[in-house]
């Protein structure tokens, strides 16, 4: 399965989406004007790689901002990673913030509480 | 054309007179896309990267979901191009004591009252509750047609910590002037 890599520019992060080390990285902030546009490759990558029902995937979640559109969209992610959960991969997901930056460690909150499958707080200092 | 010309000026004149005791720092009038609303943060930014605001962030952030409310919402008046959609106004104002952020578009009067009853539910919210609301409509799977999530004034209530504050003038039968006002305290 091939990875899927996606370059940081000044509006949508870096999205790095390794098959083989099963690591996905979302890097950067997100403020496209069409979020579900962007996000669609993301989708479809993950969709692919949970049909191949690997044994454990790494998330990394290092946003500094991030727009109301893309709120949806990540909250589609995780959507699709929990389903991905249940089906018997092992995951970690790490939600990376600056330690002074309330906004985005509330964020991460609100996702932990809608989700079952397990959310890490990681403030960087 | 020879009488056009003085008005215009004017007009620049009169304008420039009315917002020159004001703490205006930027005014825009025209078709707002994401190219403009790219220009505008990173102008906002690198004014205020001076200032040493600590809210430097929540001001991005609040421009960024005021721009693009307008760039998806804001509805063409009939009879005038398509291109032109997307056109309003916006208005940052900067004191010691805090930023205001004023949008205003030309919206259908159909959904006025669409507005009002979401804004002042959101107004009516306390900060917990404001929580739990984005929540809801985060997790509800609906994104409307033009692509918003539904999600945008609440993220500017809860990031200013203040009320919307918004008005509709009437326009003719079919159209309304629309505007609100974000305030961020210092």
């Amino acid at each position: 399965m091939q990875n899927l890599l996606i370059k940081k520019t000044s509006q949508t992060p870096e999205i790095r989406l390794d098959a083989e080390k099963g690591e996905l990285c979302f890097c950067g902030r997100s403020l496209p004007e069409d979020a579900s546009g962007f996000y669609k490759p993301v989708f479809d990558w993950i969709n692919n790689f949970t049909s191949e029902s690997p044994r454990k995937c790494f998330i990394r979640f290092e946003l500094d901002y991030f727009n109301t559109a893309s709120a949806k969209s990540i909250f589609a992610i995780l959507n699709k990673l929990e389903q991905m959960n249940h089906l018997g991969t092992n995951m970690v997901i790490e939600w990376w913030f600056d330690a002074e930056d309330e906004d985005m460690r509330d964020l991460g909150k609100e996702y932990i509480d809608l989700f079952t499958v397990n959310i890490v707080l990681k403030p960087r200092s | 054309m020879e009488t056009k010309k003085p008005s215009f000026q004017e007009l620049v004149y009169n304008f420039h007179e009315t917002i020159r005791p004001l703490d205006v720092k930027l005014i825009y009038e025209g078709e707002i896309n994401h190219e403009i609303m790219k220009v505008f943060t990173s102008l906002t930014e690198n004014g205020l990267r001076s200032e040493e605001f600590p809210g430097q962030k929540k001001v991005f952030n609040v421009m960024v979901e005021c721009l693009q409310n307008i760039s998806r919402h804001a509805d063409p008046v009939d009879g005038i191009k398509q291109e032109n959609i997307g056109h309003g106004i916006f208005l940052i104002s900067n004191n010691e004591k805090e930023l205001t952020i004023v949008t205003g578009n030309i919206l259908k009067k159909d959904k006025e009252s669409f507005l009002i009853e979401k804004i002042d539910k959101i107004n009516s919210l306390g900060k917990d509750e404001l929580r739990d609301y984005y929540k809801t409509v985060l997790k509800d799977n609906s994104i409307s047609e033009k692509g918003g999530a539904g999600l945008g004034f609440i993220d500017i209530a809860r990031k200013t910590g203040n009320k919307l504050t918004y008005s509709f003038y009437p326009i003719d039968e079919n159209y309304s002037f629309f505007i609100m006002s974000a305030k961020i305290d210092k």
